[in-house]
């Protein structure tokens, strides 16, 4: 019974309590929409070490754990939020400096990877891979992950199609399944018990989500249970795989969620400069996460005028004619 | 003095490559401008489709990302990832997808690296990686590649193949399980390179008005046959009117 009753908590006590060093966690969204930023800035502040991160394309949430130094290891297939960077700069140098370890894949085999744990089975296969480096070389050393309990011994594996010809396919690349720790995601709307429900694209959300021990979901609004359940075919995630719902409006900011604010370029455009060098970033690790107690200061802090100027048109979902030179 | 820059012609060259019923799988930045081009200019009726899972945007605004709301707007369906990925991998849907990639290097089989430069395990520079690329490029009928001239991005030796071109020639890809088609043309602010159908490796095809074929070979690491380059059709007064005031009048993607 314990994932039905108590999950409404604060931001804080959801961190503490799912979030521990050297976790194996995922994060939902995709580059510069509807990361779960309010909850990576709490991981930061409790200052969480050691984790072992799984993403796809979720740019900003991971350069902001890859930066604050709370990740060890890394599965990812793009580290960018587009425009903004092209390959996130934390993550980049991090990289380059041998601070964490990373291994590649393709965004299509983490999706998969993600449902085969979400599914209960061992691997997927799939036609991503054939021919290239991704499958020759490895990040985790074969010795590592003969060591490591929670690694699988191969990255994947090249198989000839074991029913011959079916399926026009000559070959399939196995990919092993993800189970996390913890996984967290942002979401529109969610109600006390933890159905929730995710407007605009999914990405690879729902997935990540079932593939994981525990979740925690955070919302931009908290509504009843009846009202999630009066529409039914819009939710995406039910109550039971929740173990967490902290009500967190501007959860997603500085990154996007559709319908309510848009990402905010200002914010994003400084980012990637106090990235470039390290004083620099300090400052910023300081000024806009350590110092500052929760998401609520931090939004005052970004101000409502900014706030103001993100909102989404209700039509469009994003702010219309803003300014993102 | 020509009155478009080459970012300009780069777009509208690679909005002529798109067909109506094409699906095109749109990448961050100038493959975005390429797709609302072609889809404002040339082919009204292709779909403009992202790996986040969005299907037939309508792209009123430009977006920075593929996972802008921008690209959630009126589209024919909000998904996923994996629906994005098997609507590419399908064998019948996957035959109309045309991808549009871009890389940090590539070499003349069509091959391209987005991961790293120098040794995997000790990289002197890390990109962001494969996103999508390696699996669009693994599944789809063709793909058109957006590549800076430069020495050292066309390269004889890739320092990683994150995505699959030709691979080595004519049977590399069905020799490593490949279906699907590999790369068609590779647009970049000097020339159109394209892939010879027997062997598979890039010739020059249409030099820019004003870059001599010379210029062209000089800025790259490998030879290429440059017997049949043609020159370039500059970009109309219409496609730059619609390429400015209706794709990106921001100039967020054009500069």
């Amino acid at each position: 019974m314990e994932k039905e009753a108590g999950k409404l908590l604060e931001l804080k006590e959801a961190v503490a309590r799912f979030v521990f060093d050297g976790a194996h966690i995922s994060i939902g969204g995709f580059t510069l929409n509807r990361n779960p930023m309010a909850a990576v800035y709490e991981i930061i502040r409790q200052g969480r070490r050691d984790l072992h991160l799984y993403a796809h394309s979720n740019g900003q949430a991971v350069d902001e754990l890859v930066g604050a130094g709370c990740v060890r290891r890394l599965e990812i297939a793009y580290g960018g939020t587009g425009r903004f960077a092209p390959t996130c700069i934390r993550f980049r140098k991090a990289v380059q400096a041998g601070m964490i370890q990373v291994e590649d894949y393709s965004n299509y085999q983490m999706t998969l990877r993600f449902m085969a744990g979400a599914m209960g089975v061992p691997f997927l296969p799939c036609r991503s891979g054939l021919g290239s480096d991704l499958i020759h070389h490895w990040g985790f050393s074969e010795d590592l992950r003969k060591t490591e309990s929670r690694l699988p011994d191969e990255k994947m594996v090249v198989m000839d199609n074991p029913f011959g010809s079916w399926g026009e396919t000559a070959k399939v690349v196995l990919v092993p399944a993800i189970t996390t720790d913890v996984t967290i995601i942002h979401v529109q709307k969610a109600d006390a018990l933890g159905n929730a429900r995710i407007a605009g694209l999914s990405f690879a959300d729902v997935e990540q989500a079932k593939s994981a021990e525990h979740l925690i979901v955070t919302c931009e609004e908290l509504v009843s249970t009846d009202e999630m359940k009066a529409d039914p075919d819009r939710n995406c995630i039910p109550f039971f795989c929740v173990d967490a719902v902290v009500h967190v409006p501007h959860g997603a900011y500085p990154t996007a969620c559709y319908g309510y604010y848009d990402y905010d370029p200002a914010y994003l455009k400084q980012f990637a400069d106090y990235t470039r060098d390290d004083p620099a970033y300090e400052t910023y690790l300081q000024d806009y996460i350590l110092r500052i107690d929760d998401h609520e200061s931090f939004l005052e802090k970004i101000g409502s005028e900014t706030l103001g100027d993100i909102e989404a048109d209700p039509e469009t979902g994003y702010a219309n004619n803003l300014d993102r030179r | 003095m020509q009155d478009y820059t080459l970012k300009e012609m780069m777009a509208v060259v690679a909005a002529r490559e798109i067909h109506n019923g094409d699906i095109i799988f749109c990448g961050t930045g100038i493959s975005m401008l390429a797709a609302m081009a072609a889809k404002n200019i040339s082919a009204p009726d292709c779909v403009i489709f992202f790996e986040t899972g969005a299907i037939d945007s309508l792209l009123e605004e430009v977006p920075l990302a593929v996972a802008d709301s921008r690209v959630m707007y009126r589209t024919a369906l909000n998904g996923g990832l994996a629906e994005a990925f098997g609507t590419m991998q399908n064998r019948f849907t996957g035959k109309r997808v045309v991808g549009i990639l871009g890389a940090a290097q590539i070499d003349r089989f069509g091959n391209l690296n987005s991961t790293v430069l120098g040794d995997y395990d000790h990289p002197a520079v890390r990109f962001s990686g494969s996103g999508g690329a390696n699996d669009v490029a693994s599944f789809v009928s063709r793909t058109i590649i957006f590549m800076k001239h430069e020495k050292r991005k066309f390269v004889r030796q890739l320092d990683y193949l994150t995505s699959p071109g030709w691979l080595d020639g004519p049977d590399g890809r069905k020799n490593a399980g490949l279906s699907g088609g590999g790369p068609s043309a590779v647009i970049t602010d000097m020339a159109v390179m394209r892939f010879d159908e027997q062997s598979r490796e890039m010739f020059l095809a249409e030099c820019y008005p004003g870059i001599s074929v010379e210029s062209v070979q000089e800025n790259m690491g490998f030879a290429v046959d440059c017997s049949r380059a043609v020159e370039a059709q500059p970009p109309t007064g219409r496609e730059l009117e619609i390429l400015r005031n209706r794709c990106d009048p921001q100039r967020l993607i054009l500069g």
